[in-house]
């Protein structure tokens, strides 16, 4: 992709304006995905299973049906039937689908089976009560390596690719396997060799707000449909397939978002409300409870890992293996090869050998959660790490250094590096006051490196001028993070006008081209990037309007703070035209002036970050305090500095929680003991000391001004990092996340006895 | 021209054992026929997604991008992200 | 189940509303009143995107219940702004870049407007206990902190 470089010089990019829906976020007017109602609107409510695994005989829904208060009661058979079972991923549809309303078996407890829409919030709750359910309870399985297991209960045949070796468990349903060089001749070169074992449990993005939409679908194959998503157009399309009519018929708005960190990337109660909808011939509101979305959304994956690395007495890296199983609910997607990619991304290799393992369980349905799969492969690695440092007495900052990657190394997932910021980041961190900061007794310090990809994805954007010489932004990307504030500074950037004169609305699927999902940290890279070719398409039409006007060829134009020029003495002497001046008779002049772009970019950066982390160990209650933290990551270019930082501060916050007391807690029976905020405990602010920043610069050579996406890459490396700081501070390493009270006291009396 | 594609260690089981393999195309599309004219087994895991880095910039689904013989290609499965 | 009248006091706006007794007040000031402002995040006064405050003090309304309403003084975030002045921690917020999704935004300048009400110059750790009841999942909470502390001494020196 050509692409006409600024990685300096900037007017607006990096200045930090307000945002410009900031008067409605802190006003409550600003509508998220449960604040809209429509004329005659009902109410949904879902029927969800209380067991983890059972083959449903029957469903009566006559009570339900009879009631005066409902209007609609719908079941899987409301649904397409011409969506294809295929297996692996490829089937995608398919398992939404099942996961959506299930089939022949409830697969996981809250798993949905039948719906109702009814004339309010209460008596859809209450009818819900009048559907018979016959169950058959069957054998149920919760954990990744027991799923393996050859007497686990089987999920679903059929389900595995091609990439599974033959002998393995049905329920093992992708493997990947990559590296490169001899790892055993490399462990055979090492001083010291270690090898442990880590677990991660399930934890869930935890957005405050739950999944909400309100749908309109007529007997006609046309609807509306209001969510609270990071992707319409994948709403889109999803809902399009599983009821059984043309995508572009339905439209579909984005509402505000209140978080969604990976987990509103897909749909869990859009199709059904649509469904809803379509029967009973009017709107239908649905809005998830908490325990709902813990039960029934998608957390991230559970894994059980095995990691062996082998280091020379001067700290290098001689060889690196891991294995990595991660189970995601009863359906394939648990990213066990992207656990397996990023695991060792940070190390030049010589010899390095990773291999994943995607597993189904009587789970929900697993969704991304920030850089899916990555934190918990940092999390294993940082800490074996750790360890070999320990006892070979080296710094750990030093080992980092010592066998970063760079541009020009072969990355442990195979391509040789491009330029790339990790080195920054650790000379960053090292020179960081937080590095020599001495600590009390009690205390411990831990680091760790992360990685992760970033993302491109389909883009379209479109920007058209007013008369007055304001401008409209068009994007398509659910504006998580802040990115409304960043879209109005590039565009200002490219435009030559003030960022106050540009207005971003984030349209909707039936009026701009496709767009991917707000994911993969892509909004700020992709969307952005389109943004600067459709300002820069909409400059070259305001430029052949100001040639055409002196009567000059277009090449001997150019656009300078935000007025066409005459290109050189040569060009001609005419004064400067303003952008207002231009658009304000346009129509006469040529037509209204817009510009777009529509491309998927690729190029997205890869990006690394380093953080450092003191925490402090109560021996007695086994509690563990943060008491200070640093994020070091590398943006390419921070277009608005402070929504950079609250990225990196977001991601480290999340990371805390999930190492230190976040779990989703399975009972016997198979059913989640913890679904609500009370008892699955995130941070709060009293948890939490001031979390550092430090916004490092090496630009990504694939984006125009040189973003790098940053709303992932800090969730990978916390686990490790508090990991290490908690297990110097105990004494004792953590191989088990969440690091709660009872598992460090457990720790401690074992390694006192 | 001739290419270099590079596979991930698990596909080697595809191909005989082979992870560099030789084929004649010029983009990233060309390129995936050809691996999959030569190696059927290979159609399953493109089909299911792939990324294709080329000297080190990874393309998620750039069917046209071009390819040159100097190019350093590897085939990595499809990234995904949150 | 036959409704039940209330007549309470929102934002210094006397209101009336019909509800079921099991409404609880959220429900009743975002179905009834359309004051959307306050939002249900958990349902079981764990989150705070919901905190209203009666007759002065600080409440997760999802926690009460709508016939509870009766008589009393309501305060939304609605009611924070005057006129087109808004309130410095509304401003702040929005200078300190303190939120990034918003929908726990609400919730917080309740939170925080009752937390300077009660103490004009409240520590970094009485902030954050006070605040301990508001989950954010964006921000860490770290400009949030900022941006009520700063405001505090903004209004300490304002006055």
């Amino acid at each position: 992709m050509a692409l006409d470089d600024q990685k300096s010089g900037f007017k607006f990019v990096g200045t930090r304006p307000e945002r410009p829906d900031g008067l409605d976020k802190v006003t409550g007017r600003a509508k998220f995905g449960a604040d809209v109602t429509a004329t005659g609107m009902l109410h949904g409510a879902i029927l969800r299973s209380p067991h983890a695994h059972a083959r449903i005989v029957k469903i009566d829904t006559s009570k339900a049906e009879a009631h005066p208060d409902v209007k609609a009661v719908v079941t899987r058979a409301d649904f397409s039937d011409k969506v294809e079972f295929k297996p692996g991923l490829a089937g995608e549809f398919w398992n939404v689908l099942e996961n959506v309303m299930a089939g022949e078996k409830a697969l996981y407890d809250g798993h949905a089976l039948a719906a109702v829409a009814a004339t309010s919030a209460l008596a859809a709750r209450d009818a819900l009560k009048l559907i018979a359910l016959e169950y058959e309870v069957l054998p149920h399985v919760t954990d990744v390596d027991k799923a393996m297991a050859p007497d686990a209960p089987v999920i679903r045949e059929g389900a595995a690719d091609y990439s599974v070796p033959k002998g393995l468990h049905p329920n093992v349903v992708r493997y990947h396997e990559s590296g490169h060089g001899d790892v055993e001749a490399g462990f055979a070169e090492a001083d010291l060799v270690v090898e442990d074992s880590f677990t991660t449990e399930a934890t869930h993005q935890g957005y405050i707000e739950p999944h909400a939409c309100l749908a309109q679908l007529g007997a006609d194959g046309k609807g509306e449909l209001w969510c609270s998503t990071q992707g319409h157009w994948i709403a889109q399309k999803t809902c399009a397939a599983l009821l059984g009519i043309e995508t572009a018929q339905l439209r579909v708005t984005a509402s505000e978002i209140g978080g969604g960190f990976g987990g509103k990337t897909t749909v869990f109660i859009e199709p059904v409300a649509l469904a809803l909808s379509r029967k009973a011939n009017r709107p239908v509101k649905i809005v998830m409870s908490r325990s709902e979305v813990f039960r029934s959304t998608g957390p991230t994956s559970s894994a059980s890992m095995d990691i062996k690395i082998g280091m020379k007495k001067d700290g290098t890296i001689t060889a690196a293996e891991g294995i990595f199983r991660l189970q995601g609910g009863a359906f394939p997607g648990a990213p066990g090869d992207m656990t397996a990619m990023c695991a060792f991304a940070p190390y030049d290799l010589t010899n390095v050998r990773q291999v994943g393992y995607d597993v189904m369980a009587n789970r929900p349905k697993q969704a991304a959660y920030r850089a899916p799969g990555a934190p918990m492969g940092a999390f294993a690695v940082e800490s074996v790490l750790d360890e070999l440092c320990n006892q070979l007495g080296l710094d750990p900052l030093e080992v980092r250094l010592k066998n970063a990657a760079h541009g020009g190394s072969k990355a442990s997932y195979g391509p040789t590096y491009d330029q790339i910021g990790l080195v920054k980041t650790l000379e960053e961190a090292k020179a960081h006051p937080h590095y020599s900061a001495p600590l009390k007794p009690g205390q411990g310090r831990g680091i760790s490196c992360g990685f992760w990809f970033n993302h491109g994805g389909e883009t379209s954007v479109s920007l058209a001028l007013s008369e007055d010489g304001s401008a409209q932004l068009m994007v398509g990307t659910p504006d998580i993070g802040g990115s409304r504030a960043s879209m109005a500074l590039m565009a200002a950037e490219v435009l030559g006008i003030p960022y106050e004169n540009i207005r971003v609305t984030i349209a909707d699927t039936a009026t701009l081209g496709y767009n991917d999902v707000s994911h993969g940290s892509r909004v700020t890279y992709a969307s952005g990037l389109a943004t600067i070719k459709a300002a820069k398409h909409a400059v070259e039409k305001l430029c052949e309007r100001a040639a055409a006007k002196w009567g000059i060829p277009v090449d001997a134009v150019k656009w300078e703070d935000g007025c066409a020029v005459p290109s050189g003495p040569n060009a001609g002497d005419f004064d400067p035209r303003p952008l207002a001046d231009i658009t304000a008779n346009m129509g006469a002049t040529g037509g209204p002036i817009s510009g777009h772009f529509e491309a998927t970019p690729e190029g997205a950066g890869v990006s690394f970050g380093t953080h450092i982390v003191d925490a402090e160990v109560d021996p007695e209650t086994g509690k563990t305090a943060i008491t200070r933290y640093t994020v070091i990551q590398d943006a390419g270019k921070a277009i608005h500095p402070a929504y950079v930082e609250g990225q990196y501060q977001g991601g480290a916050a999340q990371g805390i929680g999930w190492a230190l007391n976040e779990e989703y807690i399975y009972g016997e029976d198979g059913r989640l003991q913890n679904s609500i905020f009370l008892d699955y405990r995130i941070p709060v602010a009293s948890d939490l000391p001031m979390i550092d920043t430090v916004i490092v610069e090496v630009p990504n050579p694939g984006h125009p001004f040189g973003v790098r996406g940053v709303g992932e890459t800090g969730i990978v490396p916390p686990l490790a990092a508090i990991a290490n700081a908690v297990s110097n501070a105990a004494g004792v390493r953590m191989r088990d996340l969440p690091m709660s009270p009872p598992r460090i006291l457990a720790a401690l009396k074992a390694s006192d006895a | 021209m001739t290419l270099k594609v590079h596979l991930w260690s698990g596909l080697r089981a595809l191909t005989g054992g082979a992870q560099v393999v030789e084929v004649e195309a010029s983009t990233i599309d060309g390129m995936l026929r050809e691996l999959v004219r030569l190696y059927p087994a290979l159609q399953e895991p493109i089909e299911a997604g792939v990324s294709v880095s080329v000297d080190g910039r990874i393309m998620a689904s750039d069917l046209t991008a071009p390819l040159r013989a100097e190019n350093e290609i590897y085939l990595m499965q499809r990234l995904r992200g949150g | 189940m036959s409704k039940l009248h209330v007549s309470t006091k929102v934002n210094g706006d006397a209101v009336e509303f019909l509800c079921d007794p099991r409404e609880t007040l959220l429900d009743c000031l975002r179905d009834k009143l359309n004051l959307t402002g306050a939002k249900e995040g958990c349902g079981t006064g764990d989150c705070g995107a919901c905190s209203v405050t009666v007759d002065g003090r600080l409440v997760c309304s999802c926690l009460m219940l709508g016939v509870e309403a009766e008589g009393k003084e309501i305060a939304t975030v609605e009611g924070m702004a005057e006129g087109e002045e808004l309130h410095p921690l509304q401003k702040k917020f929005i200078e300190y870049a303190a939120l990034q999704c918003g929908i726990c935004t609400p919730g917080v300048l309740v939170a925080a407007k009752a937390l300077l009400e009660k103490n004009p110059n409240p520590t970094e750790e009485e902030t954050r206990y006070w605040l301990a009841g508001n989950l954010c999942r964006c921000t860490g909470y770290d400009k949030i902190i900022r941006a009520v502390m700063d405001t505090a001494a903004d209004m300490r020196e304002a006055s």
